[in-house]
């Protein structure tokens, strides 16, 4: 009954969807505000069944319901309930509802806090919501439906993939769809924008905050996918450049480009038809996104092209969204006014550079991503494109970006000051010189390079410091004034400098890293001791134990630092009966932000083992980085400008109608 | 991220187990050799597994070409020597970042060009606007008189 229930609620919500995407397009045709009003109720309603069919899915996988295919292949009655729940959305019928739900999700957000857009533009975005909704919803009832049911149930379940078993499935999945489905409002607002035919700084406005959203969950999401991987793979990579990565940073580096640029528009009222133009293409590669990851080309052309119809489906999607939307603009582009004039050395000159750096550096991965499969497909030859290319190719877009983001939000709108914005930077400088005369005098070995690489990423983030200092006087002003000052500072210019102060972080943990990481790989057997980096690791024994449905073989390690005991560390492997298979569970001691990780490989015949031990400095920065964007994007989102549904300013109106 | 997302979405990659990679009886006597081993392997991909690198993967195949690496620094070849070798022997798919030629020309050539191309775009469109700017400042006659009337209608105002 519940799976036929899930199966009826998501039919339901296609329906809606099919309303939604017709009824407010004809209410704004007719100027009905009813009709147009009728999206509303409709979104919400959407959000409503289709949670339900979510809620049916996740009630049928905790119930462990073997009768539901879906269940029987991704499940098993003895995991852990928290697997079970996370089991949903770790298999592709399920993650496609997960994308659907966060979909509705954002459209009824839309609806709910709405009230303050004009009428018709609310009624166009969200229609123009239920088209994509609409698609997908037709997408999973066709081809990848969930709740399908097993002529004869199996006793028991084939369990979920046992790398997937792991609280980071809890939060990367979502938090990365939450991230990827997000941009389809900045889209919806492009195509409603482009159908009403005019759009001004309030458009830029309503925008932002959902950008914002998206983005931050975006970039929280793929740190954590890629703190996963980290501990769970088991070799200490942290990013690969394999294609599923790469369809999540497109989006985020185009996201982090139409934040920018909606910024300028929003301020300067400029930029509109480019801010247009990214709001479009970062959900489209959203899309080629799901398409890479879904259709299953990535693993191998011929397989795409032996079972297409899944593939084939979302391509249609794709194309039809990508092309109509691209169409769309190309048609009605050109009637958009350009506004506000500016200098190149302007902070809009800035934020055009951030963009030309950063949709270059997207156009980098996209076709390093697609240039092998579109290679075999014209031609049949096969090369590969894999982590020294990115690394060759996007090292150089990304240091002048990084050297011009402090220069950024020191230079002043329309004609900027350059000497005066060097002369407010030289403290950074300063402090990046310093920076570089230590890491070098410190270091033994590794690239010559990495100490100017550190120097950057200081001086990134002392110039996000120097301009907080800059605007509430300090050391200039008594220190009282200066903290009321930092007080009345708006929380967007707080979210600015933490968020580019990240970048900073980021850039030392991944030097450090890949520079002065130390490295052991060897066999040992119990008792066997080895020094690390100044650390003395002995392997004090094996002990094999059975988990709930696992067996595990623990390798307790202890480390001393100067014969001082510091901690027992316990990396494993572990076997899963139900498929055979076998995790590594490595073992992470955390020493400030520097990281002591153990992984264990095959015991050998003689009653040793193979481990890998590494010694990484620094490396917790890499996530605290982004972390730190993140955070940033939350104190701007939370300024008052910016808040959803916050009152709307009177000014903003006037600019809307001024704009007709 | 990769395999993990990877295999959280991608149900045809579930079965590819975790990586371990290098095991204690390859490693050479020499460190400068493995070092420059391990520098190879990392731009030779493992040619059975999705976008790793021989470095990275347990597959036995990446051990074969380990070795085989291997075995070609201790018989004196430098390393393009050991890149052609290998090309020579499974194709230019072994290679991680291809080579620059005519089939990857766009490859190569698009990032640089994109950004020159986009750099140039914006200079000249900022001149043009620049331009534009200056010419729509100038009022035409008709405007002239137009302004002149409205300011002499209105009460004196102060000199601009």
């Amino acid at each position: 009954m519940i799976a036929e229930s899930g199966h009826y609620a998501l039919v339901l919500a296609l329906g809606l969807a099919l309303i939604q995407s017709i009824v407010p397009l004809v209410g704004v045709r007719w100027r009905d505000p009813a009709l147009m009003n009728v999206a509303r109720s409709t979104a919400l309603a959407q959000l409503g069944f289709v949670a339900a069919s979510f809620a049916a899915l996740v009630t049928l996988h905790v119930t462990s319901d073997f009768s539901v295919a879906n269940v029987f292949e991704n499940s098993h009655s003895l995991k852990p309930l928290i697997y079970k729940i996370t089991g949903v959305w770790g298999n592709h019928e399920g993650s496609m509802l997960l994308w659907v739900s966060i979909l509705a999700l954002f459209g009824a957000l839309v609806a709910a806090f709405g009230n303050n857009l004009p009428l018709t533009l609310r009624a166009r975005v969200l229609a123009v919501q239920a088209w994509v909704a609409g698609a997908f919803y037709l997408f999973i009832l066709t081809t990848s439906n969930p709740f399908l049911r097993l002529p004869h149930p199996p006793i028991e379940g084939r369990d979920l993939n046992p790398v997937l078993q792991d609280i980071g499935l809890a939060v990367h999945p979502p938090m990365l769809y939450l991230g990827y489905v997000g941009f389809s409002i900045s889209f919806s607002f492009a195509i409603a924008a482009l159908l009403e035919g005019r759009i001004d700084a309030a458009w830029a406005r309503w925008v932002r905050p959902w950008t914002l959203m998206a983005w931050i969950f975006l970039t929280l999401g793929i740190a954590m996918g890629s703190y996963w991987a980290y501990y769970e793979l088991g070799w200490g990579g942290w990013w690969f450049w394999d294609p599923v990565e790469n369809a999540s940073l497109m989006p985020w580096l185009a996201g982090t480009a139409l934040l920018h640029s909606a910024l300028v528009m929003e301020k300067r009222d400029a930029l509109k038809v480019w801010t247009i133009l990214l709001s479009i293409l970062t959900f489209s590669l959203s899309l080629l996104g799901t398409f890479l990851v879904r259709s299953g080309v990535l693993t191998s052309v011929h397989a795409f092209a032996s079972d297409p119809t899944r593939g084939v489906f979302i391509l249609l999607i794709l194309c039809v969204f990508i092309g109509g939307s691209l169409t769309l603009f190309a048609g009605r582009a050109s009637a958009l006014k350009q506004g506000g004039l500016f200098a190149p050395i302007s902070r809009e000159g800035a934020l055009v550079l951030n963009n030309l750096f950063l949709t270059t550096a997207c156009a980098t991965v996209f076709i390093g991503t697609l240039y092998p499969l579109a290679l075999e497909v014209l031609t049949g030859d096969k090369i590969s494109v894999g982590a020294p290319f990115f690394n060759l190719t996007f090292a150089p877009l990304f240091i002048p970006l990084m050297v011009a983001v402090p220069f950024g939000p020191m230079l002043a709108w329309k004609r900027g000051d350059l000497l005066g914005a060097m002369q407010r930077l030289l403290v950074a400088g300063i402090a990046a010189l310093l920076a570089i005369a230590v890491a070098w005098a410190w270091a033994r070995g590794g690239s010559a390079l990495a100490p100017l690489a550190i120097g950057l990423a200081v001086f990134v983030i002392a110039g996000a410091l120097s301009d907080l200092a800059e605007r509430v006087g300090l050391f200039r002003l008594p220190l009282a004034t200066s903290a009321s000052r930092a007080m009345g500072l708006p929380r967007s210019v707080w979210g600015t400098a933490f968020a580019h102060a990240g970048i900073g972080v980021a850039l030392i943990g991944i030097v450090c890293e890949t520079t002065w990481n130390s490295e052991y790989i060897g066999t040992m057997k119990p008792g066997d001791a080895i020094s690390i980096a100044g650390y003395q690791m002995t392997l004090e024994g094996l002990i094999q134990q059975q988990g709930p449905n696992y067996r595990e073989l623990v390798a307790p390690f202890t480390v001393r630092l100067d014969s001082k005991r510091l901690a027992v560390m316990t990396p494993s492997k572990r076997t899963f009966t139900t498929r055979g298979m076998s995790t590594t569970e490595a073992a992470l001691l955390t020493r400030g932000a520097s990281q002591l990780y153990i992984s264990l490989g095959d015991p050998t015949a003689d009653g040793g083992i193979t481990a890998r031990i590494y010694h990484k400095p620094l490396v917790l920065l890499i996530w605290f980085g982004p972390v730190l964007m993140a955070f940033g994007g939350l104190l701007s989102l939370s300024d008052r400008r910016l808040r959803v549904g916050a009152p709307k300013p009177a000014k903003a109106v006037r600019g809307l109608q001024a704009a007709e | 991220m990769k395999r993990v997302v990877l295999a959280a979405c991608l149900v045809a990659f579930i079965g590819l187990s975790p990586a371990r990679a290098v095991l204690p009886d390859e490693v050479m006597a020499d460190p400068a050799k493995e070092a420059r081993a391990r520098e190879l392997s990392r731009e030779l991909r493992c040619m059975v597994c999705q976008n790793q690198s021989i470095d990275d993967s347990e597959a036995p195949l990446a051990r074969d070409l380990r070795l085989l690496v291997r075995e070609r620094i201790a018989a004196g070849d430098s390393d393009s020597q050991v890149i052609d070798f290998l090309v020579a022997r499974y194709g230019e798919f072994v290679l991680l970042k291809p080579r620059f030629e005519r089939q990857t020309l766009l490859l190569w050539l698009v990032p640089p060009l994109l950004l020159v191309g986009g750099g140039l775009a914006l200079w000249v469109y900022a001149r043009r606007r620049v331009k534009d700017g200056e010419a729509g400042k100038a009022l035409t006659a008709q405007e002239q008189a137009r302004l002149a009337a409205l300011l002499s209608a209105e009460t004196p105002a102060k000199e601009p």
